[in-house]
């Protein structure tokens, strides 16, 4: 398992005058949690979204090697390859599950969405993989046909997630995905996203400010600043040996119970 | 090279930014060799480095320079030369580490917790939890607590789940922080016993220990000095 699933080469991107990304370059292999904290306004976020295609990038390269093992530039993609690609091997996780679901659909409904995009059309597979991924997130079967409104916020989490997954993605993005909820929640929802990445061989890149969500979840860290990587290595590391100046401070400011 | 650890004049200091930038050496060229089947104890007095070290050769602490050779399968590898995913083929495979302190996430069962080295080498979950609970009972922690968090178990019990934990696997390094700290007698002689097979059967061991332990394993000494 040594071949890269992603290469980020020097992406940079700019908002007028302000640098949001500078050169960040870094390689993700399979089945690894890539975890990117620091402070709002650091480019934790556009980074992601870069790499997702939400928006585009003002220089570098977002290589994607595809199971065949061909590479793909992600950038000089046509949007509709780009698209398929977020439906299928990719899956992005929003902050809010409201962004991330139908609201107005059921629970088997947003799971169904991906898989009838990829040209699924047999009623009673669908609904049996969708009842299998519920009970994947450890969502009750019988809630299938409920609304997501009717969920708690941590329900909706776990649906967002069942959403991206019954397609068997390779890479999931990632963005606060525990914000907003509470501790207890929390725990729960990182306890599940271990056993998924376990089970399901998952590379996954979590965009956080919570430096336990790390601790528990990712295998490798990178540390930004104003737009740049100040510090990355494995997690372990960075958190017991921070060697950067904001990496020390961020560590020393973070609350451990 | 017929040994299974070798470091050579390792030097680590650390800075700190947030302290005006003072910076201060711990470990000024450390250089030992480990042998299969040989067990070596750091002594030296508390601040000189034992814990530093173990954690430098897990690759926990990043070194300032210096080399830490490991026989991974069947080649040498220079673990801080390694890209971090290699580093971390080595932790599964080959050094396991019982740190001081166990983390976990909260609501996860012990028997889960000690598991997930296994888990994560892709043993099947039957086999390891068997292999987990042959431990645990052996390490005489009650049975009622195994489906429980460690989150709310004394620091002794915490200590036990976390030498089970790099027990469970055969590695042929391990490291050992102080693994006996919070254990009663009994307890202690238990850990011991286990340690002392596993020399016997190879593993090559460094460890943090106190004085009264070493009566029931073979040890060489290695000390450090200020």
């Amino acid at each position: 398992m040594t071949e890269q699933l992603l290469k980020i080469n020097q992406l940079s991107k700019s908002y007028g005058a302000i640098s949001a990304c500078e050169n960040i370059c870094f390689d993700l292999y399979p089945g690894q949690v890539l975890g990117i904290v620091g402070e709002s306004g650091s480019g934790k976020s556009t980074l992601l979204n870069a790499i997702a295609g939400h928006l585009n990038i003002d220089s570098g390269e977002i290589i994607y090697v595809d199971p065949q093992g061909n590479t793909q530039n992600i950038n000089q993609l046509p949007e509709i390859k780009r698209r398929w690609l977020m439906r299928t091997e990719w899956g992005f996780v929003q902050q809010n599950p409201r962004d991330g679901l139908l609201m107005k659909v059921s629970a088997g409904g947003n799971i169904a969405a991906r898989l009838l995009d990829t040209g699924w059309r047999n009623y009673g597979k669908i609904r049996e993989t969708a009842t299998y991924w519920l009970e994947q997130v450890e969502i009750e079967s019988k809630r299938i046909d409920d609304l997501p409104s009717t969920f708690s916020g941590g329900m909706q989490q776990r649906l967002q997630l069942a959403r991206v997954l019954v397609t068997q993605p390779r890479l999931i993005l990632m963005d606060e995905p525990t914000g907003g909820l509470d501790v207890s929640v929390q725990a729960r929802l990182l306890d599940l996203l271990r056993s998924l990445v376990r089970n399901f061989h998952l590379s996954v890149i979590i965009v956080t400010h919570d430096l336990g969500v790390v601790r528990l979840l990712s295998h490798r860290l990178i540390v930004m600043q104003k737009g740049k990587v100040v510090e990355s290595g494995l997690t372990d590391q960075v958190l017991d040996d921070p060697q950067h100046p904001y990496t020390q401070l961020l560590v020393s400011a973070t609350l451990t119970p | 090279m017929n040994c299974s650890l070798k470091i050579e004049n390792l030097h680590k200091s650390f800075t700190l930014h947030q302290q005006g930038g003072i910076n201060f050496s711990v470990l000024q060229g450390i250089s030992l060799s480990l042998n299969p089947g040989e067990c070596l104890v750091l002594s030296g007095a508390s601040g000189t480095g034992k814990s530093t070290l173990i954690r430098c050769i897990y690759g926990n602490y990043r070194i300032d320079c210096g080399s830490v050779w490991v026989k991974h399968e069947s080649d040498w590898v220079d673990l801080p030369q390694l890209l971090p995913h290699q580093l971390l083929a080595v932790r599964q495979k080959t050094i396991g580490y019982v740190s001081q302190f166990l983390r976990v996430i909260p609501r996860v069962p012990a028997l889960r917790v000690a598991a997930e080295p296994l888990l994560e080498m892709g043993i099947d979950v039957e086999i390891a939890y068997s292999r987990i609970q042959q431990l645990f009972t052996r390490l005489n922690l009650p049975e009622r607590l195994w489906n429980l968090s460690p989150t709310t178990f004394s620091g002794g019990e915490k200590q036990r789940v976390n030498l089970a934990r790099a027990l469970a696997v055969n590695y042929p390094i391990l490291l050992l922080d102080e693994p006996t700290s919070a254990l009663d007698v009994t307890n202690r002689q238990v850990v011991m016993e286990l340690l002392e097979e596993r020399r016997r059967g190879g593993c090559a061991m460094i460890g943090i220990f106190h004085d009264q332990e070493l009566s029931s394993i073979q040890t060489t000494q290695f000390q450090i000095y200020p």
